[in-house]
């Protein structure tokens, strides 16, 4: 019998693809568990959006952190022991108004400041969004529940480089006053995003 | 590269499958694979541009039929395999099964000669290059006009770095387009800004 040829071989899942990278991994010392750990733990814990929403919170209640922020984001949220990777080296903060709605997408990829807003939801890595949150931006945010009306503004920012962004939405009028920790529980990651006023 | 990875702007895309709070991952392997990528990352065998880049260069019916976690492994079993650290036979045997990895890269390039400097408010035109191998120039800009809003500090250049070609560290420009510019007759009006790194920049005629 002749060798099988590659052709004819199925394609593994990818689960098993996975299991060969960690095994091959192991095989050369590499440890590849403890970083699967160690990631579990990252992803868990560490980069949740609840960074981010103690970050728009401070914003809305106290206005030299918020100058701070709009003015250098990267220095602003290491008050707040947020720290990003040194490839991020610049965190533009985008201030929401009531005529202004900023938007992020990475159209190339799918790249986020994903140590302050948090690792990114599914749809925003999807095809779709991708693809049309350039170019429709109004009738994707509507058919993503976001009605906006004619008046509010749309600027939609695409991660092309390695600049961060953030979105700071507006504060509901009915929480001026509240202290910053209840703030911070309102803050959701799709208002960091922009797809979603709160 | 005019690459099926490149979708700002691509027609045909249905609704956006949203839901409130969405999970990042639904898996276990897909944790899996960000933790291996990220280790190899953090040895040193890889660069975030040459994944980007792995990524970029996937046989495209297999780029758009594969989740966001199918990318990175393919990406990184490529680099593995293209790097020297494992063969395709090995992850092969090891998968029990055919294992699909990207397309070889072309030359990469480095920063362009003559970049030119660009103040706030002045009006920019994206350079009309084809590049071969890894560039962050969305298709969508090429050759559009618009107005420099903001400049980054200096960052390393992708499309030389994607391929081990030398290169000086550049800034970005915010630039920001207008959508109705980017697509005459065909867009939701809106105001659209890329990061546009300086080689990719001229001064608007």
């Amino acid at each position: 019998m002749p060798d099988q040829s590659h052709a004819h071989q199925a394609t593994a899942s990818v689960e098993q693809r996975v299991a060969a990278i960690e095994a091959a991994f192991d095989d050369r010392g590499m440890k590849p568990r403890e970083s699967v750990e160690e990631f579990q733990r990252l992803a868990d814990e560490q980069w949740v959006p609840q960074n981010g929403a103690r970050v728009v919170a401070r914003a809305w209640t106290d206005p030299a952190f918020r100058q701070r922020l709009l003015a250098n984001g990267r220095e602003a949220v290491l008050e707040l022991g947020i720290s990003m990777p040194a490839h991020h080296r610049h965190l533009v903060v985008l201030e929401n108004t009531p005529t202004l709605q900023n938007v992020i997408v990475c159209t190339l990829c799918s790249c986020t400041a994903f140590t302050v807003i948090g690792l990114p939801p599914d749809w925003y890595k999807d095809l779709e969004y991708r693809a049309r949150a350039v170019r429709q931006s109004r009738t994707v945010l509507r058919e993503m529940g976001l009605d906006l009306p004619p008046e509010i503004e749309i600027r939609v920012w695409d991660t092309t480089a390695d600049t961060r962004y953030m979105v700071l939405p507006v504060q509901p009028p009915e929480t001026v006053g509240w202290l910053e920790e209840k703030l911070a529980g309102i803050v959701s990651q799709d208002s960091m995003i922009g797809v979603a006023r709160l | 590269m005019d690459g099926i990875h490149d979708l700002g702007g691509k027609q045909g895309f249905g609704r956006v499958r949203y839901s409130p709070k969405a999970r990042t991952f639904h898996e276990s392997w897909e944790k899996r694979v960000n933790a291996l990528y990220s280790l190899a990352v953090k040895r040193g065998i890889f660069n975030m541009d040459e994944y980007r880049h792995a990524i970029e260069r996937m046989e495209p019916r297999h780029y758009l039929s594969a989740s966001y976690y199918e990318r990175s492994l393919t990406s990184l079993a490529t680099l593995c395999v293209e790097k020297g650290v494992v063969t395709l036979e090995e992850l092969e045997r090891r998968a029990h099964g055919s294992f699909p990895i990207s397309a070889p890269s072309a030359p990469g390039r480095s920063n362009v000669p003559e970049r030119e400097r660009f103040q706030p408010g002045d009006r920019v035109r994206v350079r009309v290059d084809h590049v071969a191998g890894h560039v962050r120039m969305p298709g969508y800009i090429r050759g559009k006009t618009g107005v420099v809003v903001s400049e980054s500090p200096a960052y390393p250049f992708p499309d030389a770095l994607a391929h081990g070609v030398d290169a000086v560290d550049e800034p970005t420009y915010d630039v920001r387009f207008r959508a109705e510019d980017l697509w005459p007759n065909s867009a939701d009006p809106a105001l659209v800004h890329v990061g546009v790194f300086q080689s990719y920049l001229q001064h608007a005629p």
